[in-house]
């Protein structure tokens, strides 16, 4: 080697570093796609009772197989389709959320957002008796309003990481008392329900819930997955966006606008999964060979989380768990342990 | 508005507060928490005359209001002393961590409480009141240390955003394992409910019994620690300089407090926000020295508490609602307002 290649060697090794990058990503989707499907399957066969995949193979061309039908059908299937919608949609709007604000703290479900939806949901549930795709239509409203308030709340020239992440504490312990305080005054204050609100669960899935989740999710998780660019871009700071030509203000509307929406519609039909939105984004930057967005990642991680986590809370542990206490006591342990990594490095704004 | 006195506009600096002007403050505290007793007693889902009130507290119980009434004592006795305990506590996590958002609900203790509690319910067959209250301690006193040594791990000293960060966390774990333990059993006392959201409804003067020796050790420990909690407000150095041995003075103002939140938890499950609201109202009108602080924290303290239950009662009538919602419900905003205020200083 002379120490200078000509251009079109240089050109062609970053070339090839940029394929290599792209296979790798590739086949990290592609496992994460394996995994979600595995998962899929497995809480389709294994339940109480063990259904052969044939059967269930059947079951879902729309056979009647006497037996599995209900099992397969009815409960696990509805079930599963709407852990993997919920966990897409948590896990793609949470890391968004972090790429965006440049802070792992900063998913939805610690600065409010969720905890809003979920009130929201439960107060048009509860008090104005609404249901199906108007309950959703508040939520999203109003996880939107929280989330200008918490922004409201924590500018004072310019916002900064800390403060925002403190006033998202408050504000989620201030919703989460009225969602106690709500449910507290609901006629029929079931625990299945109370515990739907509070840390989520799949519990009496159907179909139809799926179908709002689904629309929200092509919708607005395409608006994000189609500004994953400009979102990277955004990653190198404000300024750089700019200079490398994105309309960062309008950029970051539209973006928060999306993903509140995609979360607040999820949270409206499975109540906040306790801190899949949190976890999704950085397990997915950890698996090895990750490269460029991690929204896809982050998306396919969260289902993977909701599906295992609701599979535990359901059949390895000695009693029946919604989700959201299975990832709960997963997802705390992890952020102490970021808080603590945090102060080693000694960076956390 | 007048140009001639410019000095008016500007705030003078309150240097010095008057003993006598504190004690002033502070009959006028014991006041409030007079009528708010009172008020406890009179107002519910059942509204009682004046005279039946009085009858009952000589005793009687001859007609429904002063049946209902007397069902009112304890609760008012418990609410008064909870207040009271946890505004203290929280005045001395305040003052031990010197950070503003310390509180025995912000930083997981009440939480940890609860869990130690029900962890010995359902898995040791714990049944009697001294075993809960004790394990309550315990229980409150390892999360304590728990979440300050994630809070502190590393670089720097325990900043407010790492501190609410990692009780918030561990919060959130504890409430959860509480859930998974007393969802499968239905036989816990009071489920799930009572022991993730704290009220003062089911209190008994028997419940009161048990409690009071650990409140009444709590409540010394602070009061006396209170001048050792000045000195260490001047920073470890100079406090050392000064004579005093740093560790071992913050080491017994902290079990005062974790003796005082651990036993309020025992008995009325988790309550937030009142430890972290009443000190800083009180340095507003007592100043920073933690000798008026302590009493004025604990008076104001149970007259929260005690206004709280009562809002609870009026705001979901018929039914009622748990303290530890309306503390939060309050609390929260106030929280918002010092993160705000205060310059919190960043990582």
């Amino acid at each position: 080697m002379d120490g200078s290649l000509p251009a079109t060697a240089t050109s062609q090794i970053i070339a090839g570093h940029r394929a290599t990058r792209i296979r790798r990503r590739q086949a990290v989707v592609a496992a994460l796609l394996l995994a979600v499907a595995a998962l899929l399957a497995l809480s389709l066969m294994l339940g109480q009772s063990f259904t052969p995949p044939l059967d269930v193979v059947h079951v879902l061309l729309g056979h009647d197989v006497p037996g599995a039908s209900f099992t397969v059908g009815d409960l696990r299937l509805p079930r599963a389709v709407l852990s993997i919608l919920a966990g897409l949609s948590f896990g793609i709007a949470g890391s968004a959320f972090q790429v965006m604000l440049r802070n792992p703290l900063a998913s939805p479900d610690i600065i409010g957002i969720s905890s809003g939806a979920s009130a929201a949901a439960v107060f048009a549930i509860v008090v104005l008796s609404l249901d199906g795709p108007l309950v959703s239509v508040f939520a999203v409203i109003s996880g939107l309003a929280i989330a200008l308030l918490v922004y409201g709340l924590s500018f004072r020239n310019g916002v900064s990481g800390t403060r925002l992440i403190l006033v998202g504490i408050g504000v989620s312990a201030m919703l989460e008392s009225l969602i106690a305080y709500i449910l507290a005054r609901a006629p029929a204050w079931t625990l299945q329900e109370a515990m739907r609100w509070l840390t989520g669960s799949v519990n009496g899935a159907s179909l139809d819930q799926a179908i709002p989740l689904l629309l929200g999710l092509v919708l607005f998780g395409g608006i994000l997955l189609s500004r994953a660019g400009n979102l990277e871009a955004m990653r190198l700071g404000d300024d750089m966006a700019a200079a490398l030509g994105v309309r960062v203000a309008r950029e970051r509307a539209l973006l928060v606008v999306a993903a509140v929406a995609v979360i607040s519609i999820a949270t409206a039909v499975t109540g906040p999964i306790a801190f899949v939105a949190f976890l999704a984004g950085p397990i997915a930057a950890r698996i090895p060979g990750i490269s460029g967005s991690i929204l896809l990642p982050a998306a396919l991680t969260g289902a993977v989380l909701v599906l295992l986590g609701d599979y535990v809370g359901q059949f390895l542990l000695p009693a029946r768990y919604p989700v959201g206490v299975v990832t709960g006591a997963l997802g705390a342990p992890y952020l102490i342990y970021l808080i603590i990594r945090a102060n080693r490095g000694g960076a956390m704004s | 508005m007048n140009v001639s006195a410019p000095s008016s506009n500007v705030p003078l600096p309150r240097q010095g507060r008057s003993n006598r002007g504190r004690a002033l403050w502070l009959s006028s505290l014991v006041a409030l928490a007079g009528v708010l007793m009172l008020l406890s007693l009179a107002i519910g889902t059942r509204s009682v005359p004046f005279a039946e009130i009085l009858s009952a507290l000589g005793g009687r119980v001859d007609t429904i209001g002063e049946a209902a009434v007397a069902t009112r004592i304890p609760r008012t006795v418990l609410a008064a002393l909870a207040g009271a305990a946890l505004g203290l506590s929280g005045a001395i996590m305040q003052g031990i961590t010197r950070n503003p958002l310390a509180d025995p609900g912000i930083l997981g203790v009440n939480m940890g409480a609860a869990l130690a509690v029900v962890v010995g319910v359902a898995w040791f067959g714990m049944a009697s009141s001294h075993a809960y209250i004790w394990t309550a301690v315990c229980g409150a006193g390892v999360t304590a240390i728990f979440v300050y040594a994630v809070g502190s791990l590393g670089r720097g000293r325990a900043t407010p955003l790492k501190l609410a960060l990692s009780g918030a966390a561990t919060s959130v774990a504890f409430s959860s394992l509480v859930i998974a333990i007393v969802l499968p059993r239905n036989d816990i006392a009071g489920g799930i409910r009572s022991w993730q959201i704290g009220g003062v409804g089911g209190a008994t003067f028997d419940r009161i019994g048990h409690v009071l020796p650990f409140l009444l050790a709590g409540f010394a420990l602070s009061l006396l620690s209170a001048r050792k909690l000045n000195s260490l407000a001047l920073g470890d150095e100079l406090a050392a300089g000064l004579g005093e041995r740093v560790m071992l003075a913050r080491a017994t103002a902290a079990l005062g407090a974790v003796l005082l939140c651990g036993a309020t938890t025992a008995v009325c499950g988790p309550i937030g926000f009142v430890g972290l609201v009443v000190p800083h109202l009180c340095r507003l009108v007592a100043g920073v020295d933690h000798r008026w602080l302590l009493p004025f924290s604990a008076l104001a303290g149970a007259s929260l508490l005690l206004a709280s239950d009562v809002v609870g009662r009026i705001a979901a009538r018929p039914s009622e609602l748990d303290v530890g919602i309306v503390t939060a419900l309050v609390g929260a905003p106030f929280f918002i307002w010092i993160v705000r205020r205060q310059r919190v200083r960043e990582l």
